[in-house]
């Protein structure tokens, strides 16, 4: 048979047929058209991260075109007249030259710096997403040590980029960095003198940095990134007990065609908010700050917001110098070296920890809710008490200057704070969480309460509840057992009574569906409502 | 591990030939996900019928938001290219151009998000699926395998029969090693005891940098201050009257000229006279304290003038002037050096000599 003409219609699967008789791609690539992937709002939080990275990425790569890493004097002549004559580095006058006299350089150092710091808090939120819901629990250990280790290389990312301009705030921050490592006991001084080249400034950390901040650092983040990414395909993601939901299965989407489209949906929208804040929200005006000078420091010296953390336990430290023969150990030592050291390896240890503790060698797969592990959660209480008093004590002088409150009784307040309002955190989520599994249990046993009150012959009030299940021959509801998952507490959440008006300008008139589990139809239709009456 | 488990072991049943002319592309895409152990519970279409006016009102939504984002995308085009980008001083339209590709850009992206966003979970049928897990650990024999695999590798390689060799290798690689750290650590590594006057422990007010003569005090820039040039109460930052002593060359010397009230200064010289280190420093009203924070090496600038307190604006350590900068709260351990001032026969400012304890952060081998 001879063909002369292309058949067009057939030109895709014989071009399918090609790449596979070379690749062999048929049956992996149907298996990742098919991967079910399931669904809920708190899953998304890391994809946040993600996405803040490849703006990071992309931004990044458009201001190394215009920056330059040298801290070589000149004379600023550029274009913003409050500075033009001022002596400052090729990298701080390159960066004025960035935001002024590139068109559309300023939107694009904005959107870089804000894409960090949305990145940071993304990672900061994730993490304690996946530490509330227990989803490090084995098999997950590695990939929640590879996610602490990419908060601490953001963390590095984050202070090598805003030490790069050169401005008044990032050369204090720098300054601050020699002294951290000053304080190291034996080597402190080779070790600053070994990265500044000599004596604090020096000629060479802001190329150091930029090397460190351009290629080191994000060539590691995108390793581990990958690496992360990786683990939670082969791992496939966790997921909330539900109808269905076993720990050997997932319930969900398939990656195509819904779940890839909504992540690309998502994608947009998180570069649009980042646009978004780019343009209408200023972010370090390095302009205003100047060029760094050692003897100018301007109050309100604070870093970008997770680096706060640090700067408020350096705040909140006392006094203290250890002293050992001739040699002695500054007090900065322990909470900027020894602090930042432990906050961000024992961590990692965590799920080791916990279920060497509770003597658990299962796989997990299926998420807890935070009340049904307390101390877990009263853990994780503690130390988010314990960040955030450190990260507001990072802005102590702030807070003091606008509420007219003594700088003094601030660093006191912190100080006392950081030990006090951990451990009471601790134990006001263990309360909380023990109370929540009381009243799920509780309705599961005696039904939702209908909020009507029946009066007995005798005289007795008592209030009606709806049973969720079966009832015994006397009417008593026979208890239920506890599935890990949201217990319905209200009768319109059973749809029998109106639903709560929902909707912006319009009410739907649908009734609310029980949360039975997210991606699920409601486990079946409930048309006809009946009116629930005293039965007098 | 449970057994509850639903059908979807076997995924829905019975294979199918997928060449049977018969089948749908659905029933065709069911039996491959069968084949992944996946079963698809659900996928019903969210509209009643085909071509429904619900459908259509989405479709017509999704269509109007990406005509959004053309019109955003459009905007910003434009917007870039025509709209007046370059810096004047004071209130102009320029000041508007970043604020206006932040919205125009954000409307683009927010359209097409939106729009995808719509599209998927409007339009797309909604769907369950279940996909079995593999995590069970691979079959014993085959852990056994792989364990004897690699130690039939070793037992080749035969390291364990043949001490020889295993010193040979630790010789061989072990330089190596070390010469790949070596030009890296050797590299970068810098002695910070290796200047004389040593770095750590001198400043621009060492006579060494000034040919053995005093230092003047200066302004930043270079010129040299008179003790009337500061007022009673006031201070003034002052540097090493040597070349590019005012800049970062010098990070260490930026100094604090103090011309205090005569009862603080009374009190002032009473402390320094007390002290081995600070006696004699003083001259008239004058003190002059290391600006350098000895915490973190922050300028300690904040002067208050009526409680005779310099605060720093880093870490809040405060220093009493009266008392030897002697902290009195905060982080900071270690007082403020005080600089030996005197007035050279012109009538300016000099140092007597360098400070005479370390300025800056501390470290461990402070004397």
């Amino acid at each position: 048979m001879k063909r002369r003409k292309l058949d067009l219609a057939q030109a895709p699967a014989a071009f399918g047929r090609g790449v596979d008789e070379r690749f062999q791609a048929a049956t992996p690539l149907r298996g990742l058209l098919n991967k079910v992937f399931p669904d809920h709002w708190s899953f998304l939080l890391g994809e946040i991260a993600l996405f803040s990275f490849i703006v990071l990425l992309l931004t990044g790569t458009f201001l190394t075109l215009f920056f330059d890493p040298s801290m070589k004097e000149v004379a600023y002549q550029g274009a913003y007249p409050a500075l033009r004559g001022t002596e400052m580095s090729a990298a701080y006058e390159s960066t004025l030259r960035l935001s002024f006299e590139v068109r559309g350089g300023l939107f694009m150092r904005q959107m870089h710096h804000w894409a960090a710091l949305l990145f940071m808090a993304s990672i900061v939120v994730h993490m304690s997403r996946i530490f509330f819901t227990g989803a490090f629990r084995k098999p997950r250990e590695t990939n929640w040590a590879i996610g602490v280790t990419l908060f601490l290389l953001g963390f590095l990312a984050g202070f090598t980029g805003y030490s790069l301009p050169d401005d008044g705030l990032s050369g204090t921050g720098l300054r601050i960095a020699s002294a951290i490592m000053l304080s190291i006991p034996v080597v402190g001084t080779w070790l600053s003198a070994s990265i500044f080249g000599g004596e604090f400034p020096g000629h060479l950390i802001i190329g150091r940095f930029y090397i460190a901040h351009v290629l080191l650092i994000p060539g590691i983040l995108l390793a581990l990134i990958t690496v992360h990414l990786g683990l939670v395909f082969k791992q496939k993601h966790t997921q909330w007990p539900g109808p269905m939901r076993t720990n050997t299965n997932v319930v969900g989407e398939r990656m195509f065609p819904r779940y890839a489209l909504k992540q690309g949906g998502f994608f947009m929208s998180v570069f649009g908010v980042i646009a978004l804040m780019a343009g209408l929200f200023q972010i370090n005006p390095i302009w205003l700050f100047g060029p760094y000078r050692a003897s100018e420091v301007s109050s309100a010296s604070q870093p970008d917001w997770y680096v706060m953390f640090m700067d408020g336990l350096v705040r909140l430290m006392p006094s203290w110098q250890l002293y050992i023969g001739d040699y002695s150990i500054p007090p900065l030592f322990w909470p900027a070296v020894v602090g930042l050291g432990a906050l961000t390896t024992v961590p990692m240890f965590y799920p080791f920890i916990e279920s060497r503790r509770l003597k658990d060698k299962q796989i997990h797969n299926l998420l807890q809710r935070p009340r049904d592990n307390p101390e877990r959660t009263g853990i994780g209480a503690m130390a988010f008490t314990f960040f955030l008093i450190a990260t507001i004590s990072g802005g102590n002088d702030v807070i003091a200057d606008k509420f007219h409150i003594s700088l003094n009784a601030m660093t006191w307040v912190g100080r006392i704070g950081l030990l006090v309002l951990p451990p009471l955190a601790y134990f006001v989520a263990v309360r909380i969480c023990l109370g929540l599994q009381q009243h799920d249990r509780e309705v599961l046993a005696h039904g939702v309460e209908t909020g009507i009150i029946r009066r007995l012959p005798s005289g007795q009030f008592v209030e009606i509840h709806q049973p969720l299940g079966p009832v015994d021959d006397h009417g008593h509801p026979v208890p239920l057992e506890y599935g890990g998952w949201v217990v319905p507490k209200k009768m319109n959440r059973l749809g029998a009574l109106a639903p709560a008006v929902k909707g912006f300008f319009f009410p739907v008139e649908k009734p609310t569906e029980a949360p039975v589990s997210p991606g699920m139809p409601p486990v079946s239709p409930r048309e006809e409502r009946e009116e629930i009456t005293s039965a007098r | 591990m449970t057994t509850v488990h639903h059908e979807a072991t076997d995924a829905g049943g019975e294979p199918v030939d997928v060449r049977d002319p018969r089948l749908s592309r659905f029933e065709i895409v069911k039996e491959g996900a069968r084949r992944d152990d996946i079963e698809i519970v659900t996928y019903e279409s969210q509209f009643q019928g085909h071509n429904s006016k619900a459908e259509r009102r989405v479709v017509r939504n999704i269509a109007l938001l990406f005509l959004i984002a053309f019109l955003g995308g459009l905007a910003f085009v434009i917007f870039y290219i025509a709209w007046p980008w370059q810096f004047e001083l004071g209130s102009t339209l320029s000041d508007y151009y970043t604020p206006i590709l932040g919205l125009t850009l954000a409307v683009a992206l927010f359209g097409i998000g939106f729009a995808i966003l719509a599209w998927a979970k409007k339009l797309l049928p909604h769907e369950v699926s279940i996909q079995r897990r593999h995590d069970q650990p691979s079959p014993s024999d085959e852990q056994l395998i792989t364990g004897q695999t690699m130690l039939f590798v070793a037992d080749e390689l035969g390291v364990q029969r043949r001490p020889l060799l295993k010193g040979a290798v630790a010789l061989g690689v072990l330089p190596l090693g070390v010469a790949a750290a070596a030009p890296l650590i050797g590299g970068l590594i810098e002695n910070p005891h290796k200047d004389d006057p040593p770095m750590m422990f001198s400043t621009g007010f060492n006579q060494a940098f000034n040919g053995g003569k005093p230092v003047r005090l200066t302004r930043a820039d270079g010129s040299p201050i008179r003790p009337e040039d500061v007022s009673t109460g006031g201070q003034m930052t002052v540097f090493p009257g040597i070349p590019g002593g005012a800049t970062n060359e010098w990070a260490d010397s930026p100094t604090l000229l103090i011309h205090l009230r005569s009862d603080d200064a009374q009190e002032t010289r009473q402390a320094a006279d007390a002290d081995r280190r600070n006696k004699g420093s003083m001259w008239g009203d004058y003190v002059a304290y290391s600006k350098i924070c000895t915490h973190a090496g922050c300028p300690a600038s904040l002067y208050e003038q009526q409680t005779n307190r310099l605060l720093c604006p880093c870490h809040q350590s405060q220093f009493m002037i009266t008392r030897n900068a002697q902290p009195i709260f905060g982080p900071a351990t270690r007082r403020l050096p005080m600089l030996p001032l005197d007035v050279d026969e012109e009538g300016f400012f000099v140092a007597k000599s360098d400070y005479k304890d370390t300025v800056g952060p501390d470290f461990w081998e402070r004397p």
